[in-house]
């Protein structure tokens, strides 16, 4: 059995809520303060230790880091091989941005204007629920799909479009031996696991389209292509840059894809994840992680200024 | 002359409920016309018929001749103020009056300008460039307005539209767009659920209840002369005289109305002056309104039971409890045909 609190103890609760009410500023600054101390220490100063890694140098013969200052390892990073693994990175997450975006912006669109009861149901655990098993397992689930044994070829084989799938692979650049071993594959996963996450917050974004600007538009005489192009889709853009931000940020750091599903060439991810690990040029791996950082930095710039924060 | 907008026998429901039940209605070129009834009447129902946002499951429209049955919002010339104006967030003042132009393909330097004029016109010079979060209830309502007529609709239809400001801008609004209708000529037709500002405006008024009209008719028809209890108790207040109390004091057996205003209050046993009826009572309570007391009378007699509401000038003696009686001219006492 416990005590019914005594006055006193009464008192000193009344008290602190007291100055709690009084000072709104203090309960707020306790609150925050764990969270803020471990961004501000564990996440922030980690990735300063690391950015400050990539003002050294790593001596070519000794293979030891020369613990001083020095510009040389970004200049390492401007040497054309690096630079295409960087321009491959950006265009691969600039094609799964822009393919995302054309692929879910209809989904979104239903589930935001028709879809009701439990349809919408229906379409959050649609959405959601390859979110609920393990990226390696899709994506290792992908690699089988997508084999010179799976089920791609054997479905193309069984349409008679095989002869379609091996002209697709026979295309330069994007084709490769088969689906799991080409750019178009890694594309196609990329698009896979991160279309959810473009999904949501263009649906969100539609959804907060009123109905009666639809029906203001058509009132003032705009035909629903007009309204789309000058209402709905003006309106849903913050939610599209919102999604792309996930989209492009999430596919510029992925190191497991283009290892698992892809030809070999390269991404940033492993880029860094090889130059730390067996090549331990600590120094170049950090200087490649200044570059999504940078893209990134510059991208939520511009997204800010397009409102895309507001229906996060 | 066709009428600016014809219904005919016209039906809409969704699912069980009839919304609009069979509602024939002619609106003449340049009425100011109301659509008057309380929350769930049809009457916002019968104006997105005209707008064509609602499609009729029987009956006829016209506008101006026109049928317009399966003609979509678009290709109908009205245009619409909405409740909650509808303003389009990710355009500025100016951009949002001229977007009806806009889609028409009127070229940018011709309809910056009328823009500005028709922004002129509804008090709103120079707001242009300003974004639609920066204005105020009144202000947004006035750009909703001009955004409509630049595009020069024969029919304006304005839904609630006074509804969201407070009540001293909404006298003014009264004003001004009464003014504005009068200047422009255009047929306007207006939903409202409040009396006031639906007889202060209109030229006249139709009255719904569940989806049918109950009385249409100029606001001094429609409020001196109500047709049911139902109109004579939505517009305005009114004693609601059952068949042998009317009968007892002058009047015809049938429910009658007889306004609050109408009455006058003085000493029991004051004399009956001719052509007058009278009714002695116990005031049974008094609320002070300000312009008028509104006094409650328990009548005795005839036919107890009644309760009287009088509106006399504030400052009339009287106390509650006080025996009183009230008088009023028989041609005050208004028979209704409908009893429901």
């Amino acid at each position: 059995m416990t005590a019914a609190p005594t006055a006193r103890q009464r008192r000193l609760a009344g008290s602190i809520s007291d100055v709690f009410f009084a000072r709104p500023h203090l309960l707020t600054a306790l609150l925050l303060a764990p969270p803020l101390l471990w961004l501000g220490i564990v996440y922030v100063g980690s990735l300063f230790a690391l950015l400050l890694q990539s003002f050294y140098s790593l001596d070519d013969f000794s293979g030891v880091i020369v613990h001083e200052f020095t510009l040389s390892t970004y200049q390492q990073l401007l040497e054309a091989a690096n630079v295409q693994v960087v321009v491959r990175t950006v265009s691969m997450a600039a094609l799964v941005t822009i393919a995302s975006a054309i692929i879910a912006f209809p989904i979104a669109y239903y589930a935001a204007r028709h879809a009701r009861g439990w349809t919408k149901a229906l379409f959050y655990l649609a959405v959601m629920m390859p979110l609920w098993s393990s990226y390696l397992v899709k994506i290792y689930a992908w690699k089988l799909i997508l084999a010179k044994e799976g089920i791609m070829t054997w479905l193309a084989g069984q349409l008679h479009l095989g002869w379609l799938l091996d002209a697709v692979l026979g295309l330069p650049i994007v084709g490769g031996p088969s689906l799991s071993f080409s750019y178009l594959g890694t594309f196609v996963v990329f698009v896979y696991v991160w279309l959810p996450y473009m999904i949501l917050p263009t649906q969100a974004a539609l959804e907060r389209v009123p109905v009666n600007f639809i029906e203001a538009a058509a009132d003032l005489g705009a035909d629903p292509r007009q309204t789309f192009r000058t209402v709905t889709f003006p309106l849903a853009l913050p939610g599209i840059i919102a999604g792309s931000i996930f989209t492009f940020s999430l596919t510029l750091g992925d190191y497991i894809v283009p290892q698992i599903v892809g030809n070999s060439r390269p991404f940033i991810g492993q880029a860094v994840y090889t130059l730390q690990g067996t090549a331990g040029n600590i120094p170049l791996a950090a200087a490649f992680t200044f570059v999504p950082i940078a893209i990134m930095a510059v991208y939520l710039w511009m997204a800010q200024r397009m409102g895309a924060f507001d229906v996060l | 002359m066709p009428p600016a907008v014809r219904f005919q026998n016209v039906s809409r429901r969704f699912g069980s409920v009839r919304a609009v039940d069979g509602v024939t209605l002619d609106i003449a070129e340049g009425e100011f016309f109301a659509l008057l009834g309380p929350s769930g009447s049809g009457k916002t129902t019968c104006l997105r018929l005209v707008a064509g946002f609602e499609q009729p499951d029987e009956g006829h429209i016209e506008i101006f001749g026109e049928t317009a049955e399966g003609v979509p919002p678009y290709r109908r010339n009205v245009n619409t103020v909405f409740q909650d104006y509808a303003l389009f967030p990710h355009m500025t003042v100016g951009q949002n009056v001229a977007y009806g132009l806009m889609i028409k393909g009127v070229a940018k330097a011709e309809r910056e300008a009328k823009a500005k004029d028709a922004l002129a016109m509804v008090k709103l010079a120079g707001y242009e460039n300003r974004r639609t979060a920066q204005l105020s209830g009144g202000q947004r309502q006035r750009v909703a307005l001009a955004r409509a007529l630049v595009n020069g609709p024969k029919v304006l239809l304005l839904d609630e539209p006074l509804g969201a400001l407070d009540l001293k801008l909404r006298e003014q609004m009264q004003e001004e767009l009464k003014t504005l209708q009068t200047d422009l000529g255009i047929t306007f037709v207006f939903v409202t659920h409040d009396q006031g500002e639906a007889l202060s405006m209109a030229n006249r008024v139709a009255i719904f209840n569940e989806g049918r009209i109950v009385q249409v008719g100029t606001p001094a028809d429609v409020y001196e002369r109500p047709n049911s209890r139902f109109v004579a108790d939505f517009v305005g207040s009114s004693n609601v005289l059952p068949p042998d109390f009317a009968a007892a004091h002058g009047g015809r057996a049938v429910w009658t109305s007889l306004r609050p205003e109408r009455i006058q209050v003085a000493a029991a046993e004051s004399p009956v002056p001719a052509g007058c009826a009278q009714a002695t009572g116990v005031v049974d309570g008094i609320s002070y309104q300000g312009a008028v007391t509104r006094i409650c009378v328990a009548t005795e007699g005839a036919s107890p039971g009644v309760s009287l509401v009088a509106a006399v000038p504030p400052g009339t003696p009287c106390r509650k409890g006080d025996r009183v009686s009230l008088t009023w001219a028989r041609s005050a006492m208004m028979a209704m045909e409908d009893d429901s």
